[in-house]
């Protein structure tokens, strides 16, 4: 017995050590679960500042900043990249960045900064989340038209054809939620009727709850190239259909899927990195930030997650210029605002829709 | 001189055994009363102090939390009447019939109480799902054109779930008990004259009741706390205590009111599982006895048989054929694909880790709990065998209170308790392998510990004469006597962490996820890939059960209790 136990100690030992023992040259990047960025990008960054570059998704933007909070001064990496405007109050006070204020801070525009007096978060990019419809169902014989305003999803005629995701559990379903917020007024709006009212109108009207936005997407949604999804509106980005033109296999002579960009249908959401509390490598974290801020990350987002550079010199794709419209009219609200209601609108929310 | 110093030794040893005997103690006080006494914490009391009802309120006034409590207990009300519903009849065939196969099929049938929820779940979505088995079989054989059956999301395929997960929990209680029940009183009660039906009626029956009630009664345990059936299975419409806790931990971060809602979970599980060990208390048998089971005669016993026989066959193995169908053949074609795959780590995959690596993570810490819970589990033993009477029933219930403590109030509680100096395990490895000890303990104690007290004092009595220690005697003595238990015991607590999943979702990192919580990411993601990732690390999983499950069949003792 004694003789087995000094081995099986020994080795739980180094099982637990490990992956404690830190590699200072390796920058670990914290982010969601739809994170992408091309492979040479990645190559540039660890040539040009000679840091090795780890990803970890850690699940959808919400559980990310979650956890992130939990583990608050005792990281999971360096630098966590996908927290936006919906969630950066809860990020700030839960006390898990660093301030940093990149050089390249310089080129963003102000209206991004929205932590320009501490920099305790950097501006990565911004996109609008908008509803997508399946161009080829909206064109069949009798089918409606495409629907332009939230009003009009809760019409019969849409019942049934509509997939969002779950607030309390996506990024894009708290951004969509706000949207329809900022269009129906809160439930404590007197003037009749509110965003709960129609959410229940929604609910009525056969609406579809994901979990988060790649089974809504990809699973649901029967837009998406390859994919055997029944429901011709999901909610998404301005920018997804540059996806679906861009990565289909021969160029599509009709555009498959488009974006509803009207005024007031869309939220704007801007995504930071932050370097997290804790690091054991805040200069090479440092260098991540910077590197996320140069034309050679800037231009390759777009194409990979599909949003829009903050640095107005990055060039954008052709096929964003070609099929992305940004919404003139985004929705945005204040993050304190957010972060007052939060749990509020996604409690009455969930007990509106789910029960 | 020489008598001082053996004495000291004595005394230094007695000290040595107490403390040993303590551990266990100082163990479950600080991994399993301060997380508890965390939780409390965050759902009664503000950040200044004072006390904050608001999480008991919020529960009490919304209609949303009174429909999940009464969804909770209406669920494993319905779950709990149709598993008994299947069970007591096939109970009834296998204790009245002898016939071929009969003890293989009763101990394969006990295979679901060791698989982990999540293969459960996926199989279900495998064999019932929109693009399922029976679905696909319904195309081919052009029943429809659509997918014909649609009960994803639905009450339906949680009950189904419900049901296969256990009905061989109550079939196995009540089959034991009904061979141990003398025929003495039936047959005193034909021949002073009553028919058939009233021997059922007024004998049968009511001997029977104390069995009835106590499988049901931990049959509505398990469903009332199920948490990975109803989380990957019902889809955001559906709720029990443990998903909403969950949930309101994980995603919404509302930290009071998920610690109301595992106040009040642990208030009703504490509640079931005390009737529960009431009524275990009073199954032993009135009339004990071998009940010796007849051969099949008449063409009537032979359609009892078969159809119990083939009802288990089907609820038990199809849905386990589904996953390894599945697995090598997710969309039609046959392929090793998926396998394959597992070793790698696709561009944008949700792990960050090939799948494979979670295997091993995962049984690295299941023998970690194993070890630890059979080390613990032992000297609790040892320690109830020595506290006689009501001390020794209460560290007896203590050890007992981890099974009624759900895995996800668990794994929250030590999210929020262990964060923080002076027992700051965040990062560290222990978390999880803690957490599934004390989810194995209550196992190990429930099978060392009948055994421990079988053990004739005069043995013990014996080695005390002969000049051996404490710790010699229990050594040399104790655990050598009780070995079979001790490996059922550890193989029980293995499996159980292998498989686990509520805590694991709290307390897995995502750079080691753990082999379940790898599947649940797998399944909520969309493409072929994910899919078919998803089921070949279940079939992966499910074999290892398998093996986990052999070994525990071929030493359990043969009067070894159920639970």
């Amino acid at each position: 017995m004694k003789r087995l136990l000094i081995p099986l100690l020994t080795s739980f030992g180094l099982l637990v050590a490990l992956p404690a023992a830190a590699q200072d040259d390796v920058v670990t990047l914290v982010t969601h679960d739809s994170f992408a960025i091309s492979e040479s990008v990645i190559q540039a960054f660890q040539a040009e500042t000679g840091y090795t570059l780890e990803i970890l998704r850690a699940g959808d933007a919400g559980i990310l900043v979650n956890q992130s909070v939990l583990s608050a001064g005792n990281p999971l990496g360096d630098v966590l990249f996908g927290v936006d405007n919906t969630f950066l109050t809860r990020a700030l006070d839960g006390d898990i960045f660093l301030p940093y204020a990149s050089p390249a801070l310089e080129d963003v525009p102000e209206s991004l900064q929205l932590d320009a007096d501490e920099n305790r978060v950097t501006p990565i990019d911004f996109g609008d989340v908008c509803l997508n419809y399946d161009a080829e169902f909206f064109a069949a014989a009798g089918a409606p038209p495409v629907p332009e305003s939230l009003d009009a999803l809760t019409d019969p005629a849409y019942a049934g054809l509509l997939t969002v995701q779950h607030p309390a559990t996506s990024s894009p379903g708290l951004a969509f939620l706000m949207a329809t917020i900022a269009a129906f007024g809160d439930s404590d709006d007197t003037d009749g009727y509110t965003y709960l009212d129609f959410w229940r109108d929604l609910a009525a009207n056969d609406v579809y709850i994901s979990e988060g936005w790649t089974d809504a997407y990809y699973g649901q949604f029967s837009g998406a190239a390859g994919n055997e999804g029944t429901r011709p509106l999901v909610v998404s980005y301005a920018s997804s259909p540059a996806a679906e033109v861009y990565y289909a296999e021969s160029a599509p002579e009709v555009q498959p899927t488009g974006a509803i960009t009207g005024p007031g249908t869309c939220f704007r959401q801007i995504e930071f990195a932050g370097i997290l509390d804790g690091t054991d490598n805040e200069a090479g974290a440092q260098a991540l930030i910077d590197f996320m801020l140069t034309p050679a990350f800037q231009e390759d987002m777009p194409l990979n997650m599909f949003v829009y550079p903050v640095i107005p010199d990055a060039v954008i794709p052709q096929v964003f210029a070609d099929t992305v419209t940004l919404s003139d009219e985004p929705v945005s609200l204040d993050p304190a605002l957010i972060d007052a209601n939060r749990e509020r609108w996604i409690q009455e929310w969930v007990e509106t829709v789910l029960q | 001189m020489g008598r001082n110093s053996s004495a000291i030794r004595r005394r230094l040893s007695q000290a040595a055994f107490g403390a040993a005997l303590a551990a266990p103690l100082l163990f479950l006080l600080a991994f399993f009363v301060n997380p508890l006494a965390s939780i409390f914490g965050v759902s009664f009391i503000r950040a200044d102090g004072g006390l904050d009802l608001s999480g008991f309120l919020n529960i009490a006034s919304s209609s949303y939390y009174r429909n999940i409590l009464a969804f909770t207990a209406v669920q494993a009300v319905i779950s709990t009447a149709v598993t008994m519903a299947i069970a007591v009849p096939c109970a009834l065939v296998f204790a009245r019939y002898q016939f071929r196969g009969k003890s293989t099929l009763l101990s394969l049938a006990t295979l679901p109480f060791v698989l982990p929820p999540v293969v459960v779940a996926a199989a279900f979505i495998a064999l019932l799902g929109e693009r399922g088995l029976v679905n696909d079989m319904l195309l081919a054989i052009g029943a429809s054109d659509d997918a014909l059956l649609r009960i994803e999301r639905t009450f339906g395929l949680i009950l189904l779930a419900h049901v296969f997960y256990n009905v061989p929990v109550a079939l196995r209680i009540l089959v034991a008990f009904l061979a141990n029940q003398s025929g003495t009183p039936e047959e005193a009660g034909r021949m002073l004259g009553a028919n058939r039906r009233q021997v059922f009626r007024f004998i049968s029956v009511p001997l029977l009741r104390p069995a009835l009630l106590s499988a049901a009664l931990i049959v509505f345990i398990f469903c009332f706390s199920s948490f990975g059936i109803v989380l990957i299975l019902g889809g955001p419409q559906f709720a029990t205590l443990e998903v909403e806790i969950y949930r309101q931990a994980a995603g919404i971060f509302n930290l009071p009111l998920a610690g109301a809602l595992a106040v009040v979970q642990l208030g009703a599980m504490l509640l079931a599982m005390s009737a529960y060990l009431a009524s275990t208390r009073r199954t032993a048998a009135l009339y004990s006895g071998k009940r010796a089971a007849r051969p099949i005669r008449t063409v009537r016993d032979r359609i009892a048989v078969a159809c119990a026989v083939v009802l288990l066959g089907i609820l038990l193995f199809t849905p386990l054929a589904a996953i390894l169908i599945r697995a090598i053949s997710p969309d039609g074609t046959v392929t090793l694909r998926y396998f394959a795959l597992l070793a790698q780590v696709p561009r944008a995959s949700v792990l960050a880790v090939p799948a494979v690596q979670t295997i091993g993570t995962s049984l690295v810490i299941a023998c970690v709990a194993a070890i630890l819970s059979v080390g613990l589990g032992t000297a609790l033993s040892l320690l109830i065998r020595q506290t006689s009477g009501r001390l020794g029933r209460l560290v007896d219930t203590v050890t007992m209170l981890p099974l009624a403590t759900s895995a996800v109030t668990l794994g929250f509680g030590f999210i929020i308790a262990l964060s923080r100096p002076p027992l700051d395990l965040r990062s560290s490895f222990w978390m999880i392998p803690i957490a599934h000890t004390l989810i194995g303990l209550p196992f190990v104690v429930r099978s060392v510990l009948p055994s421990l007290q079988s053990i004739p004092r005069s043995i013990n009595e014996a080695a005390l004469l002969l000049g051996a220690r404490p710790a010699q005697r229990v050594l040399y003595v104790d655990i050598p006597l009780v070995r079979r238990a001790l490996l059922v015991g550890a193989a029980f607590a293995f499996t159980t962490s292998l498989g686990e999943f509520g805590a694991g979702l709290f307390l897995a990192r995502p750079n080691t996820p753990t082999i379940s919580t790898a599947i649940y990411r797998f399944l909520g993601q969309p493409g072929i890939n994910n899919y078919g990732q998803a089921y070949a690390l279940s079939a992966m999983l499910l074999l290892v059960c398998l093996l986990c499950f052999l070994l525990i069949e071929r030493f359990r003792p043969a009067d070894a209790s159920e639970l």
